[in-house]
């Protein structure tokens, strides 16, 4: 039997987990459902003013979506673990953080993408315009998938333990700060005219240093989790 | 002399019991005269008074909590590494005593904010990252109670900490990178000190004796965590097995 290629089992992993989460469209629409609803509190709860609105867009629309990738962390390993997969993947010649790279894209498509195409219709309720709306979109671009790099080194760290749930968050969401600050700060700068580069640029770097790194402590952390 | 010896716990166990009133002293003695020099001897300051006498408990403590985290998180990757039952032991022990460093630190730095930049709290870059390293040893903790299986405990909440040393280098630069209201460091390496000799004096000691009573402590609560986990201590004395379960 010949041994598959790197690039054909993450195809693989990438297509297998697409075509589970098409299968269960529910679990996709909850979290673009939660990401809604959660922007859609804010007017009603600060208040209908254009100008306080517009001021708050950026972060409200980025913990919104921080939120909503940290409430979909539980589906990236949960399923495989009670199932068995996982502990085929730890086993298989592949290396593990390859695998790992393939589970987070697909939960990226599934969770992240969403979120970024809906965000200029978000950003238009809140007031964003022009470059702003255009900045918003780009550093989501970015930062998402960052989110859902860091998101799945917690979420192999609580596989298995009890109230995951709860500690999943406690565990992540420190680590998410810095990408909340430069995400929402790309689009408060650019809003008041300085341009968001600045910040884009450090959430690029994120990304690239998420990439290298997570993938690694995710693979250490499954390897703890099924030991 | 072999040192690995004592990468046993059975071992290391009188060995810590005997450095611990070495250490004690040690940051007793600091901190008492840190505390006069810096409290009594040190002079007035001309901007902010008595009130700048207070980085002699802040900066030693804002120091400690970022360091502590990495000796914890060396530790835990020494024992992932070399697979030591010791080094995790340690790591679980540093945690706390870092995390009332950080405590400290944010206390201490508030306490000080309100006479000097008039408020207690900016969330300004410092501040925000020493708040978000609290939550870090905090996330630690909790990730290594909530976790039955010792082993796996030990493990996952040594990944957690490894994973969270990137913040480290955030919060010490965060002040030259990000133009906020905390002043940058008053103390490096390479360039002259920008503050008295004799409040620098104080400082040191202090930090000095906060470094020896970490250790104390620390070498203390690992003699708790060995006793605990080596559920029947044959070579330790059995009777102060009751006294660890309460102090607990």
């Amino acid at each position: 039997m010949n041994r598959p290629s790197l690039w054909e089992a993450l195809r693989g992993v990438v297509r297998r987990d697409l075509m589970l989460a098409m299968r269960r469209r529910a679990d996709v629409a909850m979290s673009v459902f939660f990401l809604v609803i959660v922007a859609s509190l804010f007017p009603l709860g600060v208040g209908p003013e254009p100008a306080v609105l517009r001021t708050i867009a950026a972060g409200v629309l980025w913990v919104a979506a921080l939120l909503a990738c940290l409430l979909s962390l539980g589906r990236v390993f949960t399923a495989d673990y009670l199932d068995g997969v996982l502990e085929q993947m730890v086993l298989i010649a592949q290396p593990l953080p390859v695998l790992v790279v393939g589970k987070v894209f697909a939960h990226w498509v599934v969770s992240g993408l969403p979120i970024v195409l809906l965000s200029p219709l978000l950003g238009l309720q809140f007031g964003l315009d022009g470059e702003a709306l255009g900045v918003l979109v780009l550093s989501l671009l970015l930062g998402t998938p960052t989110l859902s790099m860091i998101g799945a080194i917690g979420a192999a760290l609580v596989l298995g333990v009890r109230g995951s749930g709860l500690l999943v968050a406690l565990l992540v969401l420190p680590l998410y700060v810095p990408v909340l600050i430069f995400g929402a700060g790309a689009v408060t700068s650019s809003m008041a005219g300085m341009g968001g580069e600045a910040n884009l640029s450090l959430l690029g770097a994120s990304l690239v240093l998420s990439l290298f790194f997570s993938p690694w402590a995710t693979a250490a952390a499954l390897r703890i989790a099924l030991e | 002399m072999n040192w690995s010896k004592y990468s046993a716990p059975l071992s290391f166990y009188p060995l810590a019991g005997n450095m611990i009133p070495w250490f004690s002293a040690l940051a007793a003695l600091a901190m008492a005269v840190g505390l006069y020099i810096g409290l009594l001897v040190a002079p007035t300051d001309a901007t902010q008074h008595d009130s700048y006498r207070i980085i002699f408990v802040h900066v030693p403590a804002a120091w400690m909590s970022m360091f502590l985290y990495v000796v914890m998180a060396i530790w835990a990757g020494i024992g992932m590494g070399l697979k030591a039952r010791l080094s995790f032991m340690m790591a679980q022990a540093i945690a706390p005593t870092g995390a009332m460093f950080t405590f400290i630190a944010l206390v201490t730095g508030c306490m000080w904010g309100k006479p000097t930049w008039g408020t207690y709290w900016v969330w300004d870059a410092r501040l925000t990252s020493e708040l978000i390293l609290l939550f870090q040893y905090a996330g630690v903790m909790l990730l290594r109670t909530s976790i039955d299986d010792l082993r796996r405990a030990d493990r996952a909440s040594g990944v957690l900490a490894l994973v969270g040393v990137v913040n480290i280098p955030i919060i010490y630069f965060s002040v030259q990178w990000w133009n906020t209201l905390h002043q940058g460091a008053s103390v490096s390496m390479t360039a002259a000190p920008k503050m008295a000799a004799i409040m620098l004096t104080a400082m040191l000691l202090m930090t000095f004796g906060f470094w020896m009573y970490s250790i104390a402590v620390v070498l203390s609560r690992v003699r708790c965590v060995i006793l605990e986990r080596e559920s029947q201590p044959a070579w330790g004395d059995p009777s102060s097995v009751p006294e660890v379960a309460e102090a607990r």
